[in-house]
């Protein structure tokens, strides 16, 4: 059984998970979804690192993505 | 009539922030009508992809994106949000707001300094929107920027340029690349900041937030195609007397 964990996920607790690309699953519904970009703990993720970049419990994670604005 | 910008060629002059636009399906016809050499956009927290359709769409229209780090109130902040844009968009360039002061929208001179050097050093090809001050504008171009974006007033305000001799000055100290930014209202404002000597005018509001912004985009690529025109040609200078036009000489008596 796997350890119950808990993140910030753009400033809300949420649910834990294993890996980045994992977490990225459970929001936007694909592992690899273009226009997005990844922080944990104010570190950018790469692209390339998000199926290893595990979360432990408590990391703060933001994931952004372009938007209209001046 | 186009600007280099850190190497590289941008075929229009006149810039387009995407902030405001009543609808996304404007969006189109207004980069059709604008013809911008940069389109602006800000990067955002999202929990689904429902915002896929703006990035699709500027992609499809081929115009090289700058995303902004507007809303950052510090420099970590600040660069944190360049480099999710980066990684999001896949681009170095930016365009560097730190706000100081939440009811002018001025920038914090100390973290824009701040955080221009941390980005240059990463990389970053850094366009800072600034004051019209021209001591700033040259720390900021020594500090790496590849361009200076001076207000002509406040963001949002459509007031124009309310220092025309500031924004000068800001031409004169730096030899980078001057983008007139925030304050522009109408097409004179634009061709206005042209004339004065800047290379670039970028746009928001005032085109997002016209009562027909297809129509105002057009207008302020005239705008700003006009005061590019005016300023190579040379004005004439201001006089406090009338000079006749028309010969002194022969005149019926």
């Amino acid at each position: 059984m796997s350890p119950v964990t808990s993140i910030v996920l753009n400033g809300e607790p949420h649910d834990g998970a294993a890996t980045v690309a994992d977490l990225l699953e459970r929001h936007l519904g694909t592992r690899d979804p273009r226009g997005v970009a990844v922080a944990v703990d104010a570190e950018v993720v790469p692209r390339a690192l998000w199926p290893q970049r595990a979360l432990a419990d408590g990391s703060v994670v933001e994931i952004v993505t372009a938007v209209q604005g001046g | 009539m186009s600007v280099t910008i850190s190497g590289r060629e941008l075929g229009s002059a006149l810039f387009l922030g995407t902030g405001g636009l009543p609808s996304l399906a404007l969006l189109e016809p207004v980069l059709a009508a604008a013809d911008p050499g940069l389109v602006t956009v800000s990067v955002r927290r999202t929990s689904g992809l429902q915002e896929g359709g703006l990035l699709d769409l500027l992609r499809r229209s081929g115009v090289p994106l700058l995303p902004n780090t507007a809303g950052c109130t510090s420099a970590h902040e600040a660069v944190l949000t360049a480099r999710l844009a980066r990684e999001a968009l896949d681009t170095p360039w930016v365009k560097l707001e730190v706000i100081g002061d939440e009811a002018s929208l001025m920038p914090d001179a100390l973290e824009l300094l701040a955080a221009a050097e941390t980005l240059v050093r990463d990389g970053f090809v850094v366009l800072p929107y600034t004051t019209d001050d021209p001591v700033l504008a040259r720390r900021l171009e020594d500090a790496g920027c590849a361009a200076v974006m001076p207000l002509g007033s406040p963001i949002g305000s459509g007031l124009g340029v309310l220092n025309p001799h500031a924004i000068e000055a800001v031409v004169a100290a730096v030899s980078v690349p001057v983008v007139l930014d925030a304050g522009v209202g109408t097409a004179s404002d634009a061709a206005l900041a042209m004339e004065l000597g800047c290379d670039a005018v970028l746009a928001a509001t005032a085109i997002t937030r016209a009562d027909d912004p297809v129509t105002m985009a057009r207008a302020l690529r005239l705008g700003v195609e006009a005061g590019a025109a005016a300023r190579a040609a040379g004005r004439i200078p201001r006089r406090t007397t009338a000079r006749a036009s028309s010969p002194t000489t022969g005149r019926i008596r």
